[in-house]
């Protein structure tokens, strides 16, 4: 009997080995858990159907992504193939010798050319050459309430109060304006849903697009000067309105992020919310949203110097150095480039950057926000790329959060404060003299 | 156990027909343990002693360069890390506080016969018994002021209590109590059966007031359980991470295990994250040890 039982192991172990030799190409791509990286997984079983490479999306929640994945290229390991990573890794990335420089595969291909310049500059590009292929495009707008932006009482009332038309708002005063005006905490309505969250770079996104919209900057990203930028006037000034902005917001608004701020919107609580494009889908399906027919989406709004920007989101995805299918890897990234494969990719609900297909009318036209979406990325612009972003993050996150949530300190001792511990923090990294 | 008891070996056994004595089995026992633990634990302990006197960043292939003390004299001149643990000591002192109010006091009501005493005190045991992840969360509700049962239950309208940052770590802790008091509870009642019933008996017989039969009599018997107890709760409450993270992200609740976390696997800062644990370490061995110099000095009495 044990002579049988071995015998039929081995007859399946023989089966398996020689099974899993023919069909061996398998590529393991990692991202994290939200719908892009479910409409990934079906657009790659399109590859699988046309070479029999299997090709599987990995995903972890948000706030373990980053964790788990520099857990495993520290540890030079190879389970994953591709990467699809936040820019802000472009530093860590390529400087600690995790991601495959990938220059010489962008001038084959031309993509220059290809993709959104402001999408290769951000996900693709870091110290002159090139790390990541664009791939989820993203940057922060806006979701408001149409119905009571159009309500014929509300637009009286608001012309008397304000005395200009109640529309999408085309600065921050009138971005201010509209939320206090609608912000109604007797009627369990409130004017305006922003990001608070300090866990990682939820706040820090909606207080940077203010910075850059007022005209000022996170410092000087090429010489790492941060005296009298960071802490400019016009970052001063920002920071204030996006204070006052969170006076205007529901309750208990002290540690939002995406999911809370979509929430505002499908709960009916906020006239008015900030979240990334990628998660506008569920705001426009029925399904997700009651009140998805009355949603509207508008672009960042300017600063009181004309200066219009959106902070960055989205991700570019890389071939992980340590990986042992890295040829096939580059097959695949041939194959992701084709036109016809990012027309599939945006028509799945991936945030395409491939200029051809986001400049197309039937893109722009495809969603109430993709036009919305369209603008945004011609203005994006993105926090630190440097290894030690996670300590940036850290550091403005714990200057600017009891300013913003607490109403500690002021605007002016929060980002001074910042500014030395960023410029304390280049000098031990030798970034500056 | 003499080694001569442990050279005797029955001699029927399988092991005394292959010629091992007690010793060999004894070592075959203890020495994968203890490698084990060599392997596990006391290697990467001293390892990352070596790497908290370097530069050492995990996230970067570069190789880790001495630089002597330089990252214990930086945190102990951060005065974010010394905020770190003043918010730690602060919650230490709430949270454990509460406990053994809490916990010593439904002790002592449960320490007398009733009916269905053995299911109240099970019904009571619940908390302790759940995944801290999910306690954090379903709190994180009760706490909601739009919709959340704790307003409703105190009137509180919509009074905030995690965004707040003044309340919000004793919202926290308000939870860790809640959840650890059972603790403190049952090592109480098995220190309160333990008191001889003979002495409430003098007491009563001498006519003692039931406040100089508590501190004489019950608080003397029961403080060595409740030291224990102690010393298990204030080194649990000390590295405490999971319901500080979950419910709340106020700078007010960034426990010093919290900023640990976020220096090693966020920032990537592993020689200076090592200098950190490092110092956690020597802070919890020093509580300890007054704890348990303490507890042996009531135990002498």
């Amino acid at each position: 009997m044990r002579m049988k039982l071995t015998g039929v192991l081995a007859g399946i172990g023989l089966v398996l080995s020689s099974g899993t030799s023919v069909f061996a190409q398998e590529l393991t791509i990692f991202w994290a858990e939200w719908d892009p990286a479910n409409y990934l997984q079906e657009l790659v079983n399109e590859y699988t159907a046309e070479t029999g490479v299997t090709v599987r999306v990995e995903t972890t929640p948000w706030a373990d992504f980053q964790t788990k994945a520099f857990a495993e290229f520290n540890a030079h390991g190879d389970a994953y193939d591709l990467v699809v990573g936040d820019s802000q890794w472009l530093g860590a990335g390529s400087e600690g010798g995790h991601f495959v420089d990938l220059t010489e595969f962008f001038e084959k291909h031309n993509l220059h050319e290809v993709f959104v310049p402001a999408t290769i500059k951000y996900y693709s590009e870091y110290n002159g050459k090139y790390w990541a292929i664009p791939t989820e495009g993203d940057a922060n707008g806006w979701a408001y309430r149409k119905d009571w932006f159009e309500d014929p009482a509300e637009k009286a009332a608001f012309k008397e109060k304000y005395g200009y038309e109640l529309d999408v708002p085309k600065d921050y005063k009138q971005l201010r304006d509209i939320a206090e005006f609608f912000h109604r905490p007797d009627e369990g309505r409130y004017g305006i849903a922003i990001y608070t969250d300090n866990s990682y770079d939820g706040l820090i996104m909606g207080v940077e697009q203010t910075i850059f919209s007022y005209g000022g900057e996170l410092g000087d990203y090429g010489t790492y000067q941060v005296q009298g930028i960071t802490n400019s006037p016009e970052n001063i000034e920002a920071l204030e309105m996006y204070r006052e902005l969170y006076q205007f917001t529901p309750p208990n608004w002290g540690k939002t992020f995406f999911l809370e701020n979509n929430q505002a919107i499908t709960e009916g609580l906020a006239a008015m919310s900030m979240n990334y494009f990628a998660f506008f889908p569920a705001l426009a399906n029925p399904a997700t949203n009651p009140h998805a027919e009355n949603t509207g989406y508008f672009v960042n709004p300017a600063g009181p110097g004309g200066a219009q920007f959106a902070a960055l989101g989205g991700q570019g995805m890389s071939i992980v150095s340590y990986s042992q299918n890295k040829e096939e890897a580059f097959k695949f990234l041939e194959w992701f480039i084709r036109e016809d494969v990012q027309q599939k990719w945006g028509a799945l609900g991936g945030y395409t950057c491939h200029a051809a297909v986001l400049e197309s009318e039937e893109f722009r036209k495809a969603t109430p926000f993709n036009e919305a979406f369209y603008q945004s990325m011609q203005i994006v612009k993105d926090f630190w790329a440097v290894p030690e972003y996670a300590e940036l993050l850290s550091q403005m996150n714990n200057r600017v959060y009891p300013y913003v949530v607490g109403g500690q300190g002021t605007a002016k001792e929060a980002l001074d404060g910042l500014a030395a511990d960023w410029e304390e923090t280049f000098k031990r990294y030798g970034r500056l003299n | 156990m003499t080694t001569a008891a442990l050279d005797r070996l029955d001699p029927q056994a399988r092991a005394a027909a292959r010629g091992w004595s007690d010793i060999k089995i004894r070592n075959m026992f203890i020495i994968p343990t203890i490698l084990f633990l060599i392997v596990f634990n006391i290697f990467p302990l001293l390892y990352s002693l070596g790497y908290s006197f370097t530069d050492f960043r995990a996230s970067v292939n570069a190789p880790a360069s001495f630089i002597g003390l330089e990252n214990y004299r930086r945190l102990l001149s951060d005065p974010n890390i010394w905020r770190n643990f003043t918010v730690t000591a602060k919650y230490v002192i709430v949270s454990v506080g509460g406990q053994m109010i809490v916990g010593f006091g439904v002790a002592l009501l449960l320490n007398r016969a009733f009916p269905f005493k053995g299911f109240v005190t099970t019904l009571l045991l619940l908390p302790m018994m759940m995944s801290m992840a999910v306690v954090g969360l379903f709190w994180k509700l009760l706490y909601d002021p739009s919709w959340g049962i704790i307003n409703y239950a105190l009137g509180l309208g919509r009074f905030d209590w995690l965004s707040n940052p003044d309340m919000a770590l004793y919202a926290v802790a308000i939870t860790d109590i809640w959840m650890w008091s059972p603790f403190v509870m049952l090592l109480s009642l098995a220190g309160l059966s333990a008191v001889p019933k003979h002495l409430y008996e003098a007491a009563a017989i001498d006519r003692a007031s039931s406040w100089y039969t508590f501190t004489r009599i019950t608080l003397p018997l029961v403080s060595p359980l409740l030291l224990i107890a102690l010393i298990f709760r204030t080194m649990e409450a000390f590295k405490s991470f999971d319901l500080p993270f979950i419910m709340s992200g106020q700078p007010t609740t960034e426990v010093i295990a919290i900023r640990l976390y976020k220096m090693a696997f966020q920032e990537w800062q592993t020689g200076l994250s090592c200098a950190l644990a490092y110092i956690m370490l020597i802070v919890v061995i020093a509580i300890t040890n007054v704890y348990i110099k303490y507890l042996n000095r009531v135990k002498e009495r």
